[in-house]
């Protein structure tokens, strides 16, 4: 019974996900684009959450849908390129686009379905697995050099932005 | 509970669908997110087997790529940026050439 419940909720979340994720893919104008990808994240979100990762969840929705969506809005905001005329497109960009998809596909079907167990189920971990606390335990003490090197490339990145978009002296 | 194939079935539809968004939109800003789809099947993945095989390293792989992303996705629109001041366009068809 349990087991129904989860996999309707799956299946509804899936499908959501899928579906924003293909609406990304189609809508004409960035700014739907953008917000299909935020719709998207959501629900991955809700998958985290689902699989008792609360932790990621909550950074999900602050870093992925809060941070860089904000900031790509922003960018295609003050660009101003919805105003452009569209570009035509390469005639066999399409079809060699959807054969390499196809490809794609096929190989992770197989992938699933032939080499790895299908249907096999999850067993139920203890109580507390994944909350914020074990998180915190694991990258302060194992993972405390990654993490301090995260912070060095984000600073980098910092720099970086700034340094690009700065206007050379005696521009305009 | 749900099978992780299932999961993982789902992250490559969603791997997929990004990397066609890369193969076949020719604005960068699409194509950036595209890619951040792509980063972002991947991390359903690693959630996913972090579940099946109750270790918490997973999930801090998925945090540095989060990190990763973000600093990705400044250094990026920066670039777009800086590229459609120059060329008053952001089609990647007409960036061909290093020196604007």
């Amino acid at each position: 019974m349990l087991m129904t419940v989860d996999l309707v909720l799956f299946l509804i979340l899936a499908l959501v996900a899928i579906a924003t994720a293909l609406g990304m893919l189609l809508s004409r104008s960035s700014i739907y684009a953008a917000l299909f990808l935020v719709l998207n994240f959501g629900a991955v979100a809700i998958f985290y959450i689902l699989l008792n990762a609360p932790f990621i969840a909550m950074a999900q929705i602050t870093v992925y849908a809060g941070a860089i969506m904000v900031l790509f809005l922003f960018v295609i905001m003050l660009l101003g390129t919805e105003s452009l005329p569209p570009s035509r497109a390469l005639p066999w960009q399409r079809p060699l686009a959807a054969l390499l998809a196809l490809a794609l596909a096929g190989e992770a079907t197989y992938l699933l379905f032939i080499r790895g167990a299908a249907g096999q189920a999850i067993p139920q971990p203890v109580e507390s697995f994944g909350s914020p606390q074990d998180v915190g335990m694991a990258l302060f003490n194992q993972y405390l050099l990654p993490f301090e090197i995260t912070s060095v490339l984000l600073l980098v990145a910092m720099v970086g932005a700034i340094v690009l978009t700065k206007k050379e002296k005696g521009e305009r | 509970m749900v099978p992780v194939t299932y999961y993982v079935a789902l992250s490559a539809v969603l791997f997929i669908i990004g990397a066609l968004g890369v193969l076949v939109r020719r604005n960068p800003l699409i194509i950036f997110m595209s890619v951040e789809l792509m980063l972002n099947a991947a991390n359903l993945a690693f959630v996913a087997f972090t579940r099946v095989f109750a270790k918490l390293d997973g999930q801090i792989f998925v945090f540095f790529v989060m990190t990763v992303a973000a600093a990705e996705v400044a250094v990026g629109l920066a670039l777009i940026v800086a590229i459609f001041r120059t060329k008053h366009s952001i089609n990647i068809d007409e960036m061909n050439n290093l020196k604007g």
